[in-house]
């Protein structure tokens, strides 16, 4: 298979496609256009388009999206960086604030289409304040979608929906995913809050997103193997949140387990099992969230691993919640 | 209509330098009475909420809107109905949304804080103390783009302390922005005068970015054009961002609920003698000749237009909870 997309690359291509395909776009942040980003998920961009279009900012997050902002009100397609997630409190005020309420307090006199593209996401030993998951933080704020691809061809198809798309977009990238390799994507964009059925099974529905998803992939291969035929949804948007999706695959396995990388109390995984809830009790026979313990991400290998809800602890969990038979 | 004189005598009869002066007197008084319709109908009930009110500041905005061109952008804060009115928001409209009416400027949805009226220029005002700054230097980045445009960004004092401050700043000179930023000082932040709080000279921060600044007195309104023409014309010109701190006072408290008790002894009322409307009238008549019978008219007939304007907003529509179809995202075009 030669001709393998990168999860970097896609975003690159994404960031480049839509660049020469319309004026209006523009993308900045710290170090992402002469030095092509820390994650290297831009290179060229600046090269190709010039320093009117894609240019290094200061180290503010605050004007970086207050700029956006203030730029989308007045035509442009912003596209920012905020290199990683966890530097997102300093910009959550342009994104809460301003560009969040911007259709609706302006009685829809024009919507702030800004894209903000963050690195997410533990397992790569780098602490507490680099490793973390912002959706818990932004989902409740009404006006701001909230995307999380698991493919190379999510990745890129995506971020064009999300660059073309009329509201503020939180795109988030998991840093585990970058050196993934996988399909191009089939269409040219992939519409924001469709959730997809990425293996079908009859017995438990797993709701993941990005590398959740492929964990509980590997699981559901593992659970398989005793007889228990799991259906994996990549949720792929948590804003919206295509809750009739798992709502459709629960009426054929009735029972759901929403993995989520990030704190069990107050996390995306509960909003998720509540809506599910209110909407298909009759259809659920068991539902239950794994998430991570209500701690910082640890930096140890051994602690950090144990931390996160992995292959095995997904098999483990449901081996447990199922009662499906132990050993191989 | 003219504002007619005793003896016939119309504005409309003056010309140059005297009838524009007229005509900044009439926006400056505009705010002026508007202002005093929010209090009183707020102390009525009627207004909500809490309001910041713009008395005695007039002349800043009513002197910086006066040199922006159509294609220009302005940010303004959460003291924000003069930038407005400045501007060109229709005063009807602007008091509807006070009430929270269906006719307000944004439907009665943002109330006294946050009212966006962009076929006026205005990207919004901005009850985050900073976030007109942010959102102007974005606005300039856009309007730098299209090739024409400056963008202002109001603010006060107290708001040179907040990183928005520091980091936009920077962020708008290394980019050579076509911004202008108008720091609005009033001297007090809430209830703070910014001295307490405050390091050094205020002017002293843009300027050592190498953004010229200029210091002017804020309670008149031509000296606020000037200095605003000129920063603008340099803005436009390609010289990057310009600051200007414009001198001023508040006669009224900070918000609904302020007794005042920080001001000093005198204060006051010594700043009152400069009030702006008086400081026009005097010059209106020492610089321009202008009779004051004219400026009496203009007086009765702002009067009389606030009136009518009160009638209609008590009588406006409130918007419908049921008829009020808010759509949480807006339906993506391109
Ligand atoms: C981020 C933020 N912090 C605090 C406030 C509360 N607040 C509203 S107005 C104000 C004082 C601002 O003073 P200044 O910038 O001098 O402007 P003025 O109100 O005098 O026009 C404060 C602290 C706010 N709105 N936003």
């Amino acid at each position: 298979m030669a001709d393998k997309l990168e999860f970097r690359r896609a975003i690159r291509d994404a960031l480049d496609e839509e660049l020469a395909r319309d004026e209006r776009v523009v993308f900045f942040g710290e170090d992402v256009a002469k030095p092509g980003g820390v994650f290297a998920a831009t290179p060229g961009l600046y090269d190709a388009h010039g320093e009117a279009r894609v240019f290094d900012t200061p180290i503010s997050e605050l004007a970086i999206t207050g700029a956006a902002f203030g730029a989308a009100v007045c035509g442009l397609r912003p596209v920012i960086e905020i290199m990683f997630a966890d530097f997102l409190p300093l910009a959550m005020d342009g994104m809460v604030n301003q560009a969040a309420k911007y259709w609706y307090l302006s009685n829809e006199q024009a919507p702030a289409p800004i894209v903000v593209r963050s690195a997410y996401g533990a397992g790569g030993r780098f602490g507490a304040i680099h490793s973390q998951s912002p959706v818990a933080w932004f989902q409740n704020v009404p006006g701001l979608k909230i995307v999380a691809p698991s493919t190379p061809a999510d990745a890129k198809a995506l971020l064009k929906a999300a660059i073309r798309d009329d509201n503020p977009v939180l795109f988030l990238e998991h840093k585990r995913l970058y050196s993934l390799k996988g399909d191009a994507p089939t269409e040219e964009v992939t519409t924001i809050g469709e959730a997809k059925v990425v293996r079908a099974g009859g017995d438990l529905t797993i709701a993941a997103v990005a590398t959740s998803v492929h964990h509980a992939l590997a699981a559901a291969e593992t659970l398989a193997a005793k007889g228990l035929e799991a259906e994996v949804v990549d949720l792929r948007s948590l804003r919206p949140l295509d809750v009739p999706a798992v709502v459709a695959s629960v009426t054929k396995t009735n029972r759901l387990l929403v993995v989520e990388e990030g704190p069990l109390t107050g996390g995306w995984a509960g909003e998720l099992v509540a809506q599910v809830s209110e909407h298909a009790l009759g259809e659920l026979d068991d539902v239950w969230r794994l998430a991570t313990d209500d701690l910082p991400t640890p930096y140890s290998p051994p602690l950090e691993d144990d931390f996160l809800p992995g292959t095995e602890a997904i098999v483990a969990s449901v081996r447990e919640r199922l009662g499906v038979a132990a050993g191989a | 209509m003219a504002a007619t004189r005793k003896d016939g005598a119309a504005v409309t009869e003056l010309s140059g330098p005297a009838q524009h002066g007229v005509e900044l007197y009439r926006r400056m008084l505009v705010v002026r009475r508007f202002e005093e319709a929010v209090q009183s109908l707020f102390q009525k009930g009627e207004v909500h909420g809490t309001t910041h009110l713009y008395v005695g500041e007039e002349a800043g905005a009513v002197g910086v809107a006066d040199v922006l061109r159509p294609h220009d952008r302005v940010a303004g804060t959460y003291r924000g109905h003069g930038h407005a009115l400045a501007l060109g928001v229709d005063p009807q409209a602007l008091l509807d949304e006070m009430l929270g009416r269906e006719t307000g400027v944004c439907g009665g949805r943002a109330g006294s804080m946050n009212v966006i009226d962009l076929g006026n220029r205005l990207i919004g005002c901005f009850g985050i103390i900073g976030g007109s700054i942010s959102a102007a230097t974005g606005a300039a980045l856009a309007l730098r783009q299209q090739g024409d445009g400056v963008a202002v960004a109001f603010f006060g004092e107290g708001t040179t302390n907040h990183g928005y401050f520091h980091e936009c700043l920077n962020f708008a000179a290394v980019l050579r922005l076509p911004v202008l930023f108008v720091c609005e000082n009033n001297r007090y932040g809430e209830f703070t005068p910014f001295e307490d709080v405050t390091a050094g000279e205020i002017a002293a921060r843009p300027q050592t970015l190498g953004i010229p600044t200029e210091t002017v007195d804020g309670m008149d309104v031509w000296a606020v054009r000037e200095a605003a023409e000129a920063a603008v014309e340099r803005a436009r010109a390609g010289e990057g961002p310009q600051f200007i701190q414009s001198m001023t006072y508040r006669f009224v408290g900070h918000s609904r609920s302020d007794p005042g008790r920080y001001r000093k002894p005198g204060e006051l009322e010594e700043w009152k003698q400069r009030d702006p409307l008086k400081v026009a009238r005097e010059k209106l008549a020492a610089a321009f000749g202008v009779d004051g019978a004219v400026v009496d008219g203009v007086d009765a007939e702002v009067e009389a237009q606030f009136e009518a304007i009160v009638e209609r907003s008590l009588a406006a529509p409130y918007p419908d909870p049921v008829r009020d179809a808010a759509r949480e995202f807006a339906p993506t075009t391109s």
